[in-house]
Protein backbone atom coordinates (compact mmCIF):
# COMPACT_ATOMS: atom_id res chain seq x y z
CA UNK A 1 0.00 0.00 0.00
CA UNK A 2 2.80 2.09 1.11
CA UNK A 3 6.27 2.22 0.31
CA UNK A 4 9.26 4.23 1.73
CA UNK A 5 12.70 3.95 0.36
CA UNK A 6 15.33 5.62 2.27
CA UNK A 7 13.65 8.62 2.88
CA UNK A 8 15.46 11.77 3.93
CA UNK A 9 14.46 15.46 5.33
CA UNK A 10 16.45 18.21 6.20
CA UNK A 11 15.34 21.41 7.35
CA UNK A 12 18.28 23.54 6.46
CA UNK A 13 21.03 22.22 8.44
CA UNK A 14 19.27 19.86 10.50
CA UNK A 15 18.81 16.46 9.20
CA UNK A 16 15.41 15.05 11.50
CA UNK A 17 15.03 12.05 8.82
CA UNK A 18 17.48 10.18 8.03
CA UNK A 19 17.18 7.06 5.78
CA UNK A 20 13.99 5.83 6.67
CA UNK A 21 12.65 2.38 4.75
CA UNK A 22 9.45 1.10 5.62
CA UNK A 23 6.47 -0.98 4.10
CA UNK A 24 2.59 -0.66 4.79
CA UNK A 25 0.29 -3.36 4.25
CA UNK A 26 -3.29 -2.79 3.36
CA UNK A 27 -5.18 -3.13 6.48
CA UNK A 28 -1.77 -2.52 9.16
CA UNK A 29 -1.89 -0.35 11.79
CA UNK A 30 1.01 1.19 11.99
CA UNK A 31 1.76 3.11 15.66
CA UNK A 32 4.60 5.46 16.03
CA UNK A 33 6.20 6.17 19.23
CA UNK A 34 9.70 7.67 20.24
CA UNK A 35 10.94 10.89 21.64
CA UNK A 36 9.82 14.28 20.92
CA UNK A 37 12.29 15.33 17.60
CA UNK A 38 12.50 11.82 17.05
CA UNK A 39 11.47 12.99 13.40
CA UNK A 40 7.98 10.81 13.91
CA UNK A 41 5.73 13.76 13.07
CA UNK A 42 7.99 14.80 10.02
CA UNK A 43 8.12 11.48 8.79
CA UNK A 44 4.17 11.24 8.95
CA UNK A 45 3.82 14.60 7.12
CA UNK A 46 6.32 13.30 4.41
CA UNK A 47 3.80 10.70 3.57
CA UNK A 48 1.01 13.03 2.09
CA UNK A 49 3.97 15.76 1.19
CA UNK A 50 3.02 18.20 3.46
CA UNK A 51 6.34 18.18 3.97
CA UNK A 52 8.70 17.63 0.90
CA UNK A 53 11.12 15.07 1.07
CA UNK A 54 14.93 15.61 1.09
CA UNK A 55 15.54 12.55 -0.87
CA UNK A 56 14.33 9.39 -0.91
CA UNK A 57 11.44 7.27 -2.25
CA UNK A 58 7.51 7.21 -1.18
CA UNK A 59 4.84 5.06 -2.95
CA UNK A 60 1.42 5.84 -1.93
CA UNK A 61 -0.39 2.98 -3.95
CA UNK A 62 1.58 2.32 -7.49
CA UNK A 63 1.78 6.37 -7.74
CA UNK A 64 5.71 7.81 -6.12
CA UNK A 65 4.37 10.84 -5.17
CA UNK A 66 8.01 12.38 -5.18
CA UNK A 67 7.61 12.43 -8.83
CA UNK A 68 7.58 16.02 -9.63
CA UNK A 69 5.37 15.46 -12.49
CA UNK A 70 2.71 13.90 -10.34
CA UNK A 71 -0.47 15.45 -8.86
CA UNK A 72 -0.01 15.28 -5.24
CA UNK A 73 -3.88 16.78 -4.68
CA UNK A 74 -5.42 13.47 -6.05
CA UNK A 75 -3.00 11.47 -3.47
CA UNK A 76 -4.41 13.59 -1.15
CA UNK A 77 -7.83 12.55 -1.47
CA UNK A 78 -6.93 8.99 -0.45
CA UNK A 79 -4.76 9.71 2.25
CA UNK A 80 -6.63 11.38 5.29
CA UNK A 81 -4.79 13.48 7.78
CA UNK A 82 -5.74 14.17 11.30
CA UNK A 83 -3.98 16.80 13.06
CA UNK A 84 -2.36 17.10 16.73
CA UNK A 85 -4.67 20.62 17.11
CA UNK A 86 -7.96 19.58 14.93
CA UNK A 87 -7.51 22.15 12.36
CA UNK A 88 -11.45 22.74 12.09
CA UNK A 89 -12.17 25.56 9.72
CA UNK A 90 -13.61 27.82 12.59
CA UNK A 91 -15.61 30.16 9.83
CA UNK A 92 -18.16 26.95 8.87
CA UNK A 93 -20.44 24.70 10.86
CA UNK A 94 -19.43 21.43 11.35
CA UNK A 95 -21.89 20.36 8.56
CA UNK A 96 -19.91 22.75 6.29
CA UNK A 97 -16.14 21.51 7.65
CA UNK A 98 -17.42 18.12 6.66
CA UNK A 99 -19.15 18.58 3.35
CA UNK A 100 -16.68 21.15 1.82
CA UNK A 101 -14.04 18.70 -0.23
CA UNK A 102 -16.63 16.14 -0.93
CA UNK A 103 -18.45 19.26 -2.93
CA UNK A 104 -15.44 20.81 -4.57
CA UNK A 105 -13.41 17.46 -5.40
CA UNK A 106 -16.28 14.67 -6.09
CA UNK A 107 -18.13 16.58 -7.09
CA UNK A 108 -21.25 15.70 -5.07
CA UNK A 109 -24.15 17.81 -4.87
CA UNK A 110 -24.88 19.15 -1.27
CA UNK A 111 -27.40 16.83 -0.75
CA UNK A 112 -25.31 13.89 -1.53
CA UNK A 113 -22.38 15.84 0.49
CA UNK A 114 -24.81 16.36 3.69
CA UNK A 115 -26.45 12.72 3.57
CA UNK A 116 -22.54 11.46 3.59
CA UNK A 117 -21.71 14.20 6.51
CA UNK A 118 -24.60 12.94 8.50
CA UNK A 119 -23.71 9.13 8.36
CA UNK A 120 -20.47 10.11 9.55
CA UNK A 121 -21.57 12.38 12.21
CA UNK A 122 -23.71 9.63 13.66
CA UNK A 123 -20.34 7.40 13.52
CA UNK A 124 -18.99 9.89 15.68
CA UNK A 125 -21.69 10.46 17.61
CA UNK A 126 -22.58 13.68 17.14
CA UNK A 127 -25.44 14.48 14.56
CA UNK A 128 -26.77 17.09 17.17
CA UNK A 129 -23.95 19.36 16.35
CA UNK A 130 -24.18 19.14 12.65
CA UNK A 131 -25.32 23.44 12.41
CA UNK A 132 -22.51 24.26 15.63
CA UNK A 133 -19.40 26.41 14.84
CA UNK A 134 -16.38 24.76 16.03
CA UNK A 135 -15.80 26.98 19.17
CA UNK A 136 -19.02 26.00 20.70
CA UNK A 137 -17.55 22.16 20.66
CA UNK A 138 -15.40 20.63 23.48
CA UNK A 139 -11.35 19.11 22.40
CA UNK A 140 -12.65 16.12 22.22
CA UNK A 141 -15.81 17.03 20.15
CA UNK A 142 -13.40 18.71 17.59
CA UNK A 143 -11.35 16.29 17.26
CA UNK A 144 -13.67 14.19 16.06
CA UNK A 145 -15.32 16.13 13.75
CA UNK A 146 -11.96 16.51 12.59
CA UNK A 147 -11.64 12.78 11.68
CA UNK A 148 -15.03 12.34 10.47
CA UNK A 149 -14.05 15.71 7.90
CA UNK A 150 -11.50 13.31 7.09
CA UNK A 151 -13.25 10.59 6.10
CA UNK A 152 -15.89 11.80 3.76
CA UNK A 153 -13.43 12.30 1.22
CA UNK A 154 -13.41 8.22 1.99
CA UNK A 155 -9.37 7.86 2.07
CA UNK A 156 -7.74 4.69 1.85
CA UNK A 157 -5.23 5.44 4.30
CA UNK A 158 -5.37 7.59 7.14
CA UNK A 159 -2.65 9.46 9.26
CA UNK A 160 -2.95 10.22 12.44
CA UNK A 161 -0.44 12.96 14.22
CA UNK A 162 -0.41 12.80 17.94
CA UNK A 163 -4.58 13.13 18.09
CA UNK A 164 -4.87 13.00 21.45
CA UNK A 165 -2.27 15.39 22.65
CA UNK A 166 -3.65 18.84 22.82
CA UNK A 167 -6.78 17.27 24.49
CA UNK A 168 -7.35 17.37 27.94
CA UNK A 169 -7.23 13.92 29.82
CA UNK A 170 -11.07 12.83 30.17
CA UNK A 171 -11.66 13.62 26.11
CA UNK A 172 -8.91 11.12 25.42
CA UNK A 173 -11.01 8.42 25.55
CA UNK A 174 -13.55 9.33 23.09
CA UNK A 175 -11.36 10.09 20.28
CA UNK A 176 -9.48 6.83 20.82
CA UNK A 177 -13.16 4.60 20.87
CA UNK A 178 -13.54 6.66 17.42
CA UNK A 179 -10.12 5.14 16.30
CA UNK A 180 -11.08 2.01 17.56
CA UNK A 181 -13.78 1.40 15.61
CA UNK A 182 -11.85 2.55 12.22
CA UNK A 183 -9.64 -0.25 13.36
CA UNK A 184 -12.27 -2.19 13.44
CA UNK A 185 -13.25 -1.37 10.02
CA UNK A 186 -9.91 -2.81 8.32
CA UNK A 187 -8.96 1.15 7.35
CA UNK A 188 -4.90 1.24 6.93
CA UNK A 189 -3.75 3.30 9.17
CA UNK A 190 -0.20 4.98 10.85
CA UNK A 191 -0.91 6.97 14.22
CA UNK A 192 1.83 8.91 15.78
CA UNK A 193 1.05 8.49 19.53
CA UNK A 194 1.91 9.31 22.72
CA UNK A 195 -0.53 7.09 24.44
CA UNK A 196 1.27 3.86 25.22
CA UNK A 197 -1.93 1.75 26.22
CA UNK A 198 -3.45 2.49 23.07
CA UNK A 199 -0.27 2.02 21.07
CA UNK A 200 -0.29 -1.33 22.27
CA UNK A 201 -4.10 -2.28 22.09
CA UNK A 202 -4.91 -1.28 18.43
CA UNK A 203 -1.46 -1.66 16.76
CA UNK A 204 -0.47 -4.43 14.40
CA UNK A 205 3.09 -3.15 14.33
CA UNK A 206 4.94 -0.58 16.56
CA UNK A 207 7.54 1.78 15.13
CA UNK A 208 10.07 3.13 18.00
CA UNK A 209 11.73 5.73 16.74
CA UNK A 210 14.96 8.08 17.76
CA UNK A 211 17.04 10.55 15.83
CA UNK A 212 15.50 10.34 12.89
CA UNK A 213 15.68 6.56 12.30
CA UNK A 214 13.60 3.47 12.88
CA UNK A 215 15.38 2.08 16.25
CA UNK A 216 13.39 -0.94 16.58
CA UNK A 217 9.98 -2.40 15.15
CA UNK A 218 7.67 -5.07 16.04
CA UNK A 219 4.90 -6.63 17.68
CA UNK A 220 3.80 -3.72 19.86
CA UNK A 221 3.07 -6.27 22.70
CA UNK A 222 6.86 -7.73 22.50
CA UNK A 223 8.31 -4.63 22.05
CA UNK A 224 6.87 -3.29 25.02
CA UNK A 225 7.61 -6.22 26.88
CA UNK A 226 10.76 -7.41 25.40
CA UNK A 227 12.74 -4.14 23.55
CA UNK A 228 16.16 -5.19 22.23
CA UNK A 229 17.78 -1.74 21.99
CA UNK A 230 18.84 0.15 24.87
CA UNK A 231 17.20 3.29 23.56
CA UNK A 232 14.02 1.62 23.58
CA UNK A 233 14.30 0.37 27.14
CA UNK A 234 15.46 3.35 28.15
CA UNK A 235 12.57 5.33 26.68
CA UNK A 236 9.75 2.52 28.16
CA UNK A 237 10.90 3.17 31.55
CA UNK A 238 10.53 6.53 31.44
CA UNK A 239 6.93 6.85 30.05
CA UNK A 240 5.51 3.45 30.96
CA UNK B 1 -35.62 89.56 12.74
CA UNK B 2 -32.77 89.71 9.81
CA UNK B 3 -31.17 92.43 12.08
CA UNK B 4 -31.17 90.92 15.17
CA UNK B 5 -29.46 87.87 13.03
CA UNK B 6 -27.28 89.83 11.62
CA UNK B 7 -26.38 91.88 15.17
CA UNK B 8 -25.75 87.84 16.63
CA UNK B 9 -23.67 86.25 13.76
CA UNK B 10 -22.19 89.15 12.17
CA UNK B 11 -22.97 90.62 8.67
CA UNK B 12 -21.37 88.68 6.16
CA UNK B 13 -22.13 85.46 7.69
CA UNK B 14 -25.84 86.22 7.03
CA UNK B 15 -24.51 87.37 3.63
CA UNK B 16 -22.96 84.40 2.98
CA UNK B 17 -26.22 81.81 3.96
CA UNK B 18 -28.53 84.18 1.81
CA UNK B 19 -26.19 83.80 -1.23
CA UNK B 20 -25.52 79.87 0.17
CA UNK B 21 -29.97 79.44 -0.21
CA UNK B 22 -30.51 81.66 -3.36
CA UNK B 23 -27.59 80.18 -5.34
CA UNK B 24 -28.47 76.84 -4.44
CA UNK B 25 -24.88 75.96 -3.09
CA UNK B 26 -25.50 72.72 -2.09
CA UNK B 27 -26.95 71.39 -5.10
CA UNK B 28 -23.02 71.97 -5.98
CA UNK B 29 -21.74 69.97 -2.26
CA UNK B 30 -24.82 67.14 -3.04
CA UNK B 31 -22.85 66.78 -6.67
CA UNK B 32 -19.26 67.07 -5.04
CA UNK B 33 -20.11 64.60 -2.13
CA UNK B 34 -21.66 61.97 -4.94
CA UNK B 35 -18.60 62.41 -6.87
CA UNK B 36 -15.92 61.87 -4.14
CA UNK B 37 -18.43 58.62 -2.70
CA UNK B 38 -18.35 57.72 -6.81
CA UNK B 39 -14.35 58.04 -6.59
CA UNK B 40 -14.00 56.58 -3.51
CA UNK B 41 -15.91 53.37 -4.33
CA UNK B 42 -13.90 53.17 -7.72
CA UNK B 43 -10.53 53.40 -5.76
CA UNK B 44 -11.60 50.92 -3.05
CA UNK B 45 -12.82 48.23 -5.71
CA UNK B 46 -9.65 48.39 -7.81
CA UNK B 47 -7.28 48.57 -4.60
CA UNK B 48 -8.97 45.68 -3.11
CA UNK B 49 -8.48 43.83 -6.39
CA UNK B 50 -4.72 45.13 -6.54
CA UNK B 51 -4.21 44.16 -3.36
CA UNK B 52 -5.37 40.63 -3.09
CA UNK B 53 -3.40 39.63 -6.53
CA UNK B 54 -0.28 41.67 -5.00
CA UNK B 55 -0.14 39.90 -1.91
CA UNK B 56 -1.23 36.67 -3.00
CA UNK B 57 2.31 36.80 -5.33
CA UNK B 58 4.03 38.01 -2.57
CA UNK B 59 3.18 35.08 -0.09
CA UNK B 60 2.29 32.18 -2.37
CA UNK B 61 5.24 29.33 -3.80
CA UNK B 62 5.03 28.12 -7.18
CA UNK B 63 4.91 24.72 -7.69
CA UNK B 64 8.05 22.87 -8.61
CA UNK B 65 8.31 21.14 -11.59
CA UNK B 66 11.10 19.38 -13.47
CA UNK B 67 12.99 20.37 -16.81
CA UNK B 68 11.93 24.00 -18.75
CA UNK B 69 8.82 24.03 -17.65
CA UNK B 70 9.84 24.30 -13.86
CA UNK B 71 13.10 27.00 -15.18
CA UNK B 72 10.06 28.80 -16.53
CA UNK B 73 8.15 28.70 -13.58
CA UNK B 74 10.54 29.74 -11.04
CA UNK B 75 11.78 32.88 -13.32
CA UNK B 76 7.86 33.95 -13.41
CA UNK B 77 7.61 33.72 -9.99
CA UNK B 78 10.81 35.31 -9.14
CA UNK B 79 10.07 38.16 -12.04
CA UNK B 80 6.39 38.79 -10.33
CA UNK B 81 7.59 39.04 -6.81
CA UNK B 82 10.02 41.36 -7.89
CA UNK B 83 7.06 43.23 -9.64
CA UNK B 84 5.16 43.51 -7.07
CA UNK B 85 7.67 44.68 -4.28
CA UNK B 86 9.11 47.66 -6.69
CA UNK B 87 5.30 48.07 -7.16
CA UNK B 88 4.51 48.46 -2.97
CA UNK B 89 7.88 50.55 -2.86
CA UNK B 90 7.32 52.54 -5.44
CA UNK B 91 3.60 53.95 -4.71
CA UNK B 92 4.25 54.26 -0.84
CA UNK B 93 7.37 56.38 -1.55
CA UNK B 94 6.03 58.82 -3.25
CA UNK B 95 3.09 61.16 -2.54
CA UNK B 96 0.38 60.70 -4.25
CA UNK B 97 -0.67 63.81 -5.52
CA UNK B 98 2.64 62.56 -8.01
CA UNK B 99 0.86 59.79 -9.09
CA UNK B 100 -2.23 61.12 -9.70
CA UNK B 101 -1.01 64.29 -11.95
CA UNK B 102 1.70 61.55 -13.58
CA UNK B 103 -1.72 59.48 -14.27
CA UNK B 104 -3.76 62.04 -15.81
CA UNK B 105 -1.14 64.06 -18.12
CA UNK B 106 1.33 61.54 -19.08
CA UNK B 107 -0.22 57.73 -19.17
CA UNK B 108 -4.01 58.87 -19.81
CA UNK B 109 -2.90 62.25 -21.17
CA UNK B 110 -4.17 61.84 -24.53
CA UNK B 111 -7.62 59.51 -24.56
CA UNK B 112 -11.08 60.45 -23.62
CA UNK B 113 -11.18 58.41 -20.02
CA UNK B 114 -13.43 60.49 -17.81
CA UNK B 115 -11.56 62.17 -14.72
CA UNK B 116 -13.65 59.92 -12.51
CA UNK B 117 -12.27 56.73 -13.38
CA UNK B 118 -8.49 58.58 -14.14
CA UNK B 119 -8.82 59.72 -11.00
CA UNK B 120 -10.25 56.21 -9.32
CA UNK B 121 -7.86 54.35 -11.14
CA UNK B 122 -4.68 56.23 -10.13
CA UNK B 123 -6.39 56.38 -6.40
CA UNK B 124 -6.54 52.33 -6.83
CA UNK B 125 -3.91 52.00 -7.79
CA UNK B 126 -2.54 53.92 -5.13
CA UNK B 127 -4.39 52.37 -2.03
CA UNK B 128 -4.07 48.69 -3.38
CA UNK B 129 -0.24 49.00 -2.42
CA UNK B 130 -1.22 49.57 0.92
CA UNK B 131 -4.36 46.80 0.82
CA UNK B 132 -1.75 44.36 -0.05
CA UNK B 133 0.06 44.93 2.95
CA UNK B 134 -3.07 44.89 4.84
CA UNK B 135 -4.11 41.57 3.03
CA UNK B 136 -0.70 40.19 3.58
CA UNK B 137 -1.11 40.54 6.95
CA UNK B 138 -4.17 39.34 7.67
CA UNK B 139 -3.17 36.11 5.48
CA UNK B 140 -0.22 35.68 7.32
CA UNK B 141 -2.14 35.78 10.60
CA UNK B 142 -4.55 32.92 9.68
CA UNK B 143 -3.02 29.81 11.31
CA UNK B 144 -1.09 27.58 9.29
CA UNK B 145 -2.85 24.72 10.23
CA UNK B 146 -5.75 25.90 8.21
CA UNK B 147 -3.50 25.91 4.79
CA UNK B 148 -2.47 22.43 6.11
CA UNK B 149 -5.90 21.03 6.56
CA UNK B 150 -7.06 22.40 3.56
CA UNK B 151 -4.24 20.52 1.75
CA UNK B 152 -4.76 17.58 2.82
CA UNK B 153 -7.87 16.75 2.38
CA UNK B 154 -6.79 17.26 -1.71
CA UNK B 155 -7.94 21.12 -2.17
CA UNK B 156 -5.50 22.97 -4.16
CA UNK B 157 -4.02 25.72 -2.85
CA UNK B 158 -6.00 28.67 -4.88
CA UNK B 159 -9.20 27.02 -3.36
CA UNK B 160 -7.83 26.62 0.21
CA UNK B 161 -6.78 30.22 -0.11
CA UNK B 162 -10.64 31.17 -1.73
CA UNK B 163 -12.59 29.07 0.30
CA UNK B 164 -10.91 28.47 3.64
CA UNK B 165 -8.02 31.19 4.28
CA UNK B 166 -9.73 34.07 2.54
CA UNK B 167 -12.80 34.22 4.31
CA UNK B 168 -11.32 34.21 7.49
CA UNK B 169 -8.57 36.65 7.24
CA UNK B 170 -11.25 39.22 5.33
CA UNK B 171 -12.98 39.22 8.85
CA UNK B 172 -9.69 40.23 10.34
CA UNK B 173 -8.60 42.26 7.94
CA UNK B 174 -12.31 44.01 7.86
CA UNK B 175 -11.56 46.89 10.25
CA UNK B 176 -8.58 48.03 8.52
CA UNK B 177 -9.75 47.78 4.90
CA UNK B 178 -12.59 50.23 6.42
CA UNK B 179 -9.94 52.72 7.58
CA UNK B 180 -8.02 52.97 4.66
CA UNK B 181 -11.79 53.30 2.79
CA UNK B 182 -12.59 56.77 5.32
CA UNK B 183 -8.68 57.58 4.62
CA UNK B 184 -9.48 57.50 0.82
CA UNK B 185 -12.42 59.54 1.37
CA UNK B 186 -10.49 62.21 2.52
CA UNK B 187 -7.24 61.93 0.65
CA UNK B 188 -9.61 62.20 -2.73
CA UNK B 189 -9.54 65.73 -1.79
CA UNK B 190 -6.50 65.90 -3.78
CA UNK B 191 -8.36 65.09 -7.32
CA UNK B 192 -8.83 68.63 -7.82
CA UNK B 193 -5.30 68.71 -8.89
CA UNK B 194 -6.06 67.13 -11.96
CA UNK B 195 -9.87 68.89 -12.26
CA UNK B 196 -12.20 66.59 -10.60
CA UNK B 197 -15.01 68.11 -9.33
CA UNK B 198 -15.51 66.45 -5.98
CA UNK B 199 -16.58 67.85 -2.54
CA UNK B 200 -13.43 70.18 -1.78
CA UNK B 201 -13.83 71.51 -5.54
CA UNK B 202 -17.00 72.69 -4.80
CA UNK B 203 -15.71 74.19 -1.44
CA UNK B 204 -13.66 76.27 -3.51
CA UNK B 205 -16.45 77.59 -6.28
CA UNK B 206 -18.21 78.41 -3.40
CA UNK B 207 -15.23 80.18 -1.91
CA UNK B 208 -14.44 82.10 -5.01
CA UNK B 209 -18.04 82.92 -5.39
CA UNK B 210 -18.50 84.33 -1.75
CA UNK B 211 -15.00 85.48 -1.39
CA UNK B 212 -15.32 84.17 1.97
CA UNK B 213 -13.38 81.33 3.05
CA UNK B 214 -13.82 80.09 6.39
CA UNK B 215 -17.33 79.04 6.17
CA UNK B 216 -17.42 77.21 3.11
CA UNK B 217 -14.29 75.44 4.50
CA UNK B 218 -15.89 74.64 7.78
CA UNK B 219 -18.89 73.33 5.74
CA UNK B 220 -16.52 70.96 3.53
CA UNK B 221 -14.97 69.24 6.46
CA UNK B 222 -18.73 68.87 8.04
CA UNK B 223 -19.70 67.20 4.94
CA UNK B 224 -16.50 65.11 4.84
CA UNK B 225 -16.88 64.46 8.51
CA UNK B 226 -20.56 63.05 7.94
CA UNK B 227 -19.39 60.64 5.25
CA UNK B 228 -16.51 59.20 7.47
CA UNK B 229 -18.84 59.28 10.13
CA UNK B 230 -21.53 57.15 8.92
CA UNK B 231 -19.23 54.66 7.27
CA UNK B 232 -17.39 53.83 10.46
CA UNK B 233 -21.17 53.50 12.07
CA UNK B 234 -22.28 50.93 9.50
CA UNK B 235 -18.89 49.42 9.49
CA UNK B 236 -18.97 49.09 13.45
CA UNK B 237 -22.00 47.53 13.60
CA UNK B 238 -21.27 45.10 10.68
CA UNK B 239 -18.35 43.91 12.36
CA UNK B 240 -20.26 43.33 15.46
CA UNK B 241 -22.35 41.27 13.70
CA UNK B 242 -19.87 39.03 12.27
CA UNK B 243 -18.31 38.79 15.93
CA UNK B 244 -21.55 37.57 17.53
CA UNK B 245 -22.15 35.10 14.82
CA UNK B 246 -19.27 32.66 15.74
Amino acid sequence: MIKINNLHKSFGNLEVLKGITDYVNKGEVVVIIGPSGSGKSTYLRCINYMEEPTSGQILVGDVDITDQNMDINLIRRKVGMVFQHFNLFPHMTVLENITLAPMKLKGLSKKEAEQVAYNLLDKVGLREKANEYPNRLSGGQKQRIAIARSLAMNPEVMLFDEPTSALDPEMVKEVLEVIKELVNEGMTMMIVTHEMGFAKEVGTRLLFMDEGKILEQGNPKEVFENPKEERTKLFLSKVL
Amino acid sequence: MQEMLAAFLGEQTVAFFRAFMEQKFYNLLIQGMLWTLGLTAIATLIGILIGIVVAIIQICQFPKRPGVLGFILKWVEKILKFIAKLYVDVIRGTPVVVQIIFMWSVMFGQSSIPRIVVGGIAFGVNSGAYMSEIIRAGIMGIDKGQMEAGRSLGLKYIDTMRYIIMPQAFRQMLPTIVSEFVVLIKETAIVSFIGGLDLMKAGNIIISRTMNASLPLIIVALCYLLMTGIFTKIMRSVEKKLNSSR
